[in-house]
């Protein structure tokens, strides 16, 4: 086991480095000058280059290179040309938003797709394994942002029950919660719903090809109850492929969730690094970048580890 | 279920009726499309700033009122000397900032110096190039003197570039901005929202909102329910595009079109063949349907203009009519310009819907005269290093939002490759100038030469769609000047 985490954490240090040579070298060559896009149209020269060199940009490229290297390992993200805060700051205050939204759909999704999908999986071919799936594809196919805004439109313009959008903070005590979590939940549910959609199905899929299985058999043969069978022994098995898309749905719900954000006007992580690449704030896209490769880094070895439990030939390496 | 819906739509409708009931509401929440990159006015030249802190956080020596006009701020009251190098400001009493410190002319001597500084970035220097030296002669009285008379000084003084800030809190005010308005800075969520709440010590009439919230909201389609669920009180520029007829019929709310200080242009390389060609450009100017633009990029809303000044301009006069809509003329010109048979060039859009779908008319109107264009869209970064400073484009549509800003035509250097030294001289006696009749004359003059001489396609002034509650008052019907004033802005039953 030990080897094994070892070993995944080698290369995923390596990934990290190979990025940011990526990362920095391809801002590097983007068109557009950040000083000029700050002051706009009607600035002068001379507050032009004084406005670069307060930014540092009249440096050279491989010093600017390994000065951000070096800052990072020390957990210093460089400031941001726009905001002018540091990027720590400014990541911080948006993964308080994109995380506990990221969680909330995930869990969203987790508590919908894997009840769904076993007990379609166990009434296969019958009228209520053929209307869940059917429903599971009308999840697939409605495009988020309009479930998103239909959901708007019902439950902030015409109930007047949720806010149409934006997020007041956590604020303070259970009120400021309360607000937080009343912001995140039109947005969550529909981040939720088409990644329901997906993991409903494969969750069935990867169960009737264990229930297929001679131990499934075996275990009816020697007496144990249908519900037992399902969850104790099927699910176990089907968990691999079932895991496999939770990592890469988490991971896309970190930062890949721009246009959800957008239509309720959330300050996440995905507008950040939208804002930030419009606006040639490099330092902050840069910042953000490596911050999520990182996040898919960690989230592959936790399915890895998750793996690990579920399959106990994966821990020794057999 | 639909019992639910009706009892919970009541049950919403006795809880908003109640509460407004008690007494007028004293909070506000203005939508606005674009966050600020930070909040000091005097060091960037983005829009979003002054659209919150202009006038609400931060005052000048004077200020530009909701028509245009210079009105007395910070400054009671000035006076010219009478070979125009003087300027005598008399400074109000009893003002300070928002952390408590006093308001006195040795503020103004700091802010101006350092806005005209060599290191500064103040985005618009060229405001202040005439100052030759600021002088606080007592604490309440300032005198700029200039180095050549300066009619706009005053005016100039009035733009948010131009605020004055305090030398204990300047370096902060990008984050934390301490000026002397009416409202204070209270909290800005990064990507979310800006709070200014009553200042209490104002030196002037109180503010009748107590608490104020910028919310930013950049997707178009998400401002529409967000005004719809009363999340959001007004949007002072909504692009509802669609949307906005379902507005309009909407009881709950006024809908306002006013106009911008935004000159939309076909700007042209005039320093690149074959545009160097003043017939090649009178045929672009009579081959342009204007109606048909303004139908197309923005909804039929946009007053149309035939030189780079404002419409709404006391000095505008109407100049369309320069190179009437004729394509068989235009086509006449373009082939004793030497070319019969036109000829193909670029046509580079930002991001903005008046340019993507106004290019889209343009370039089916000069294709009747022959001009093939290839339509290249670009976004604001690209726009910004490609056309406007290495000036590698024929073609682009912009708008000019900044106010009186026909000067630029006289810059060197500028993207329009423009060089007309008769245009040059009416802007110098116009610095020069300070009577009103005769800067008016001046102005007039200047819009002619740039109609006649086509220096670029004049299309149409940028409208302003203002939305709000029916139950406010007080908003800006036009933007004279980039700002979202809320110092009048109550609400009324």
């Amino acid at each position: 086991m030990t080897a094994y985490l070892a070993k995944r954490l080698a290369v995923g240090l390596a990934t990290l480095f190979v990025a940011s040579l990526v990362v920095f070298s391809v801002l590097e060559i983007l068109p557009g000058d950040p000083a000029r896009i700050m002051l706009g149209m009607n600035a002068s020269p001379e507050a032009l280059d004084a406005l670069r060199s307060q930014m540092g940009l009249d440096r050279p490229v491989v010093l600017r290179y390994l000065d951000w290297l070096t800052g990072m390992a020390t957990g210093d993200f460089g400031r941001s040309y726009t905001y002018s805060s540091p990027v720590v700051e400014l990541v911080a205050e948006r993964v308080a938003v994109s995380l506990p939204l990221a969680v909330m759909a995930l869990t969203l999704s987790t508590a919908i797709a894997i009840p769904v999908g076993i007990f379609a999986a166990a009434r296969r071919g019958r009228l209520s394994d053929t209307l869940a799936m059917g429903a599971a594809q009308v999840g697939v196919a409605i495009p988020n942002f309009w479930f998103a805004m239909l959901l708007v439109y019902v439950f902030a313009v015409g109930f007047r029950l949720l806010p149409a959008g934006g997020f007041p903070g956590w604020g303070e005590g259970w009120g400021g919660l309360w607000q937080g979590f009343k912001a995140l939940l039109l947005p969550a549910v529909s981040l939720a719903l088409p990644q329901a959609a997906i993991l409903a199905r494969v969750t069935r899929s990867a169960m009737l090809e264990v229930l297929g299985e001679d131990y499934i058999r075996t275990a009816r043969a020697k007496g144990l109850p249908r519900r037992a069978v399902l969850w104790r022994h099927a699910l176990r098995n089907a968990l691999i492929p079932v895991l496999t898309i939770l990592g890469l749905q988490f991971a896309f719900l970190l930062a890949g969730t721009i246009i959800i954000e957008n239509v309720f006007y959330l300050p996440g992580l995905g507008r950040l690094i939208f804002q930030a690449i419009s606006q040639r704030d490099l330092i902050v896209v840069e910042g953000v970048v490596m911050l999520l490769v990182a996040s898919i880094i960690v989230v592959n070895l936790l399915v890895d580890i998750c793996y690990a439990v579920a399959d106990p030939r994966l821990r020794t390496g057999r | 279920m639909k019992t639910f819906a009706t009892m919970l739509g009541a049950a919403a409708v006795l809880l908003a009726s109640g509460s407004a009931a008690l007494s007028a509401r004293t909070d506000l929440v203005v939508g606005v499309v674009l966050e600020p990159p930070h909040l000091d006015p005097t060091a960037g030249a983005a829009a979003a700033i002054d659209e919150i802190v202009y006038a609400n956080v931060f005052e000048g020596l004077t200020r530009i009122g909701p028509s245009g006009e210079v009105e007395p701020a910070l400054a009671e009251s000035w006076e010219v000397s009478d070979d125009g190098l003087t300027y005598t400001f008399k400074l109000r009493e009893g003002v300070t900032f928002h952390d408590g410190t006093t308001f006195e002319a040795a503020d103004v001597k700091f802010s101006l110096d350092r806005a005209r500084a060599e290191d500064s970035t103040n985005a618009q220097k060229v405001l202040f190039s005439a100052i030759e030296s600021v002088e606080a002669f007592d604490p309440t009285t300032v005198k700029i003197t200039l180095r050549h008379p300066q009619g706009a000084l005053p005016y100039n003084l009035g733009w948010g570039d131009a605020v004055i800030v305090a030398p204990e809190s300047a370096d902060a005010n990008k984050e934390k901005p301490i000026g002397t308005g009416p409202f204070k800075f209270d909290n800005w969520a990064k990507g979310s929202s800006v709070t200014i709440s009553k200042y209490a010590d104002y030196w002037g009439e109180p503010v009748a909102l107590e608490k104020a919230e910028f919310r930013f909201i950049p997707d178009a389609a998400a401002s529409v329910p967000a005004l719809l669920s009363g999340d959001v009180h007004t949007f002072p520029n909504l692009q509802a595009g669609d949307a906005l007829p379902q507005i309009e019929a909407d009881p709950r709310f006024e809908v306002v079109i006013g106009a911008t200080e935004g000159e939309t242009i076909l700007a042209t390389n005039n320093g690149k063949a074959p545009f160097d060609n003043l017939m090649v450009r009178q045929a672009i100017a009579h081959a342009l349907d204007r109606d048909e633009i303004i139908l197309g990029a923005s909804a039929g809303n946009g007053v149309p203009i035939g030189s780079h000044f404002s419409p709404a301009n006391a000095a505008n006069i109407d100049l369309t009519d320069t190179y009437p809509h004729d394509v068989e003329k235009a086509k006449a010109l373009l082939a004793e310009a030497g070319y019969p048979d036109g000829f193909s060039a670029t046509l580079k859009l930002p991001p903005p819907p008046y340019a993507r779908q106004g290019g889209e008319i343009v370039a089916s109107q000069l294709r009747e005269i022959g001009i093939e264009l290839e339509i290249i869209p670009v976004e604001w970064a690209q726009w910004l290093e490609q056309v406007f400073t290495n000036k590698d484009y024929d073609l682009t549509i912009v708008s000019h939002t900044e106010p009186n800003d026909i000067n630029i035509y006289a810059r060197e250097g500028y993207y329009f490759n423009y060089d007309n030294p008769a245009f040059d001289a009416v802007m110098e006696e116009l610095g020069a100038t300070s009577d009103p009749a005769k800067r008016k004359e001046l102005f007039g003059t200047a819009q002619r030469i740039l109609a006649e001489d086509a220096v670029n396609g004049f299309l149409f002034q940028l409208p302003k769609t203002g939305v709000w509650d029916a139950k406010l008052e007080g908003m800006w019907e036009n933007t004279p000047i980039q700002a979202n004033d809320l110092t009048k802005v109550r609400w009324v039953e």
